[in-house]
């Protein structure tokens, strides 16, 4: 396998269409789920579901609630998807990344650490107490997944010897990580879902405070947020390929074609588990983040730490 | 860009976060003075590696700690501030004066 | 050229979002102009070629703003800034000392006949930050560590109403514990 590039300029320009597909797909998918669950047909409507939401949304009229604070609010709602598209820049797709840095697994942390600051300026920002909860309840959750999270990424950089994403990629070429890092793995899609806050997960927009962050949002500002949520759940689909899979390494197909199926397979695994699973609530979360995922997480990386050094 | 540029940035926000902590009353934003005072701290660290001493790490050895630092300053802040406005519902400096009698 | 643009742009923002934290009415947004200073004052870092640590102190700042937000709403009369008032003291003496403090490090700043370069920096940055941690600048790893060990302890101490009496019963057999909030891992 041809070790993976910095790709051109232009290349970065692919990284939101290849993002924007991938999300638009989980999407449809989790509609078609849905409409099997509540036994509906899966017809043509079902599929474009995601398609007419946007359209409906991109022509809604936007309200504001009085004394609301627009700057705030503005900001972080176009953060949420900004956010997705910067962290998904490192990703390698096939053998060329769009910008391949040399603390690349660093940069994908930060840039998915922005939905924290991104979604509670959209809460706050409206002037609504179910937007605020649903803010502060995304930072409980990000205090509690972002340490196992963490954990999982130190994992596999420890495993390749390299912050590079191509260099993780490269590591894997015997053995994939996720055969001797299955922890690191599982915490990491856990973690997935709850920086995308899908799922078990989506206390921050819950029904039970009519919709949380989303409650006061209509318009484009609601269809940001909630395409922000699925590029985010994307982008960190298709950097498991790149941590865990092998990147773009298998038979007889093109290495980009692999990286895109591989990243869709995760995505349709992350969107199943997101349809199948009950709502955790955050006080429950919380102490399963702390007592159970981190010391698993550490203990992962131990054992990744001795196999390295002997 | 050279050596001055980036000590004078940091002698900049120095200055603005020397106001923030001698002028505000609110103990958080005291504490946000001194964290912009900490930054300028790790400016001039990567200044004076890059323009100095590049070859050698102690430069970002400083930046790592003022981080660290802030970290630290930051948790035992509130720690102190949760603490005192426990004790009697207080949350300004001036309010805090009974320390000193 | 394009780095020097980037970097006084960078440095501008740094300073004026900086003052912008003194400024404005609302503490939600004080503390992401805080933030914008940081991520504004953290680029210049980049450019030098500290991508770990410029990137390090962008995604360590906003965890630490956030947490900041929300105790600023917490503990502040007039979080909003809806009814703006001002909670400052000694604003004049504060503003001559600091424009002094500005004006005499400055000067010293432009004045003083600086070292010259001495050597190039490394091929791997991050590598030979990572290699003096953990060989010749063993202690400070070390002291690093332990600090924020104490720091966890302490605050938690500190800040937490509730000790094991209350959570045990006083003769610290209660079990399981009575805490306000039971938890995820089935007691």
């Amino acid at each position: 396998m041809t070790p993976v590039g910095q790709g051109a300029v232009w290349t970065v320009l692919l990284v939101p269409i290849l993002l924007g597909g991938l999300a638009l797909g989980g999407a449809s998918f989790a509609r078609v789920l849905d409409a099997r669950a509540d036994g509906r047909r899966v017809t043509g409507a079902v599929l474009a579901a995601p398609l007419s939401a946007t359209g409906r949304l991109l022509v809604q009229q936007r309200r504001a609630v009085v004394a609301s604070d627009r700057l705030l609010a503005r900001t972080g709602v176009v953060l949420v998807p900004v956010a997705a598209v910067l962290a998904a820049l490192v990703v390698p797709w096939g053998n060329v990344a769009a910008s391949d840095l040399s603390v690349g697994i660093v940069w994908f942390n930060a840039m998915e650490v922005v939905t924290w600051a991104a979604l509670w300026m959209a809460g706050w920002g409206t002037n609504s107490v179910w937007g605020l909860v649903g803010g502060y309840r995304f930072v409980v959750q990000g205090l509690s997944y972002e340490l196992p999270h963490m954990f999982a990424l130190i994992t596999v950089a420890t495993g390749a010897g390299s912050l590079r994403v191509s260099d993780v990629v490269a590591a894997q070429d015997g053995l994939w990580f996720v055969v001797w890092m299955p922890v690191a793995f599982a915490a990491f899609l856990i973690s997935a879902l709850a920086l995308s806050f899908a799922g078990p997960f989506d206390t921050a927009t819950g029904r039970d405070v009519a919709g949380g962050v989303l409650a006061e949002h209509s318009g484009v500002d609601r269809l940001l947020l909630l395409a922000g949520r699925w590029l985010l759940l994307a982008a960190a689909a298709a950097m498991a390929v790149a941590l865990f899979l092998g990147g773009g390494s298998g038979p007889l197909l093109p290495t980009w074609l692999w990286t895109v199926l591989k990243s869709a397979a995760v995505l349709g695994l992350l969107v199943w588990l997101r349809s199948r699973t009950a709502t955790l609530r955050m006080d429950r979360f919380v102490e399963v983040g702390w007592m159970v995922l981190i010391p698993l997480t550490l203990l992962q990386a131990l054992v990744v730490a001795v196999v390295v050094l002997r | 860009m050279t050596l001055q540029a980036f000590l004078l940035l940091a002698v900049a926000l120095l200055a603005v976060g020397l106001y923030g902590a001698l002028s505000q009353q609110s103990i958080v934003m005291i504490m946000m003075g001194l964290e912009l005072m900490v930054n300028a701290v790790i400016v001039a660290g990567a200044a004076f590696w890059f323009f100095v001493s590049p070859a050698q790490p102690d430069g970002q050895v400083v930046v790592l700690v003022a981080v660290t630092l802030m970290a630290v300053e930051m948790a035992m802040g509130f720690a102190v501030a949760i603490a005192i406005f426990r004790s009697g519902e207080i949350d300004m400096t001036d309010m805090a004066a009974e320390l000193r009698d | 050229m394009a780095e020097a643009v980037i970097f006084w742009v960078c440095a501008a923002g740094a300073v004026a979002t900086g003052v912008a934290v003194f400024r404005v009415d609302s503490m939600a947004r004080a503390t992401f102009a805080l933030l914008a200073s940081f991520v504004f004052a953290a680029t210049p870092l980049l450019l030098l070629g500290l991508s770990y640590l410029g990137v390090l102190v962008i995604l360590m700042m906003i965890m630490e703003m956030v947490v900041m937000a929300i105790f600023m709403i917490m503990l502040m009369m007039n979080p909003a800034g809806l009814m703006p008032m001002s909670m400052v003291h000694n604003r004049r003496g504060s503003l001559a000392i600091a424009v002094g403090t500005f004006v005499v490090l400055g000067a010293g700043v432009l004045l003083v006949d600086w070292p010259q370069r001495a050597g190039t920096p490394p091929e791997d940055v991050t590598f030979a930050l990572g290699e003096a941690l953990m060989g010749s600048h063993m202690l400070v790893m070390l002291v690093i560590g332990l600090g924020l060990f104490a720091t966890i302890v302490s605050a938690v101490v500190l800040a937490h109403p509730r000790g094991r009496y209350d959570r045990f019963g006083d003769d610290l057999r209660g079990r399981p514990a009575d805490d306000p909030i039971r938890g995820g891992v089935g007691r």
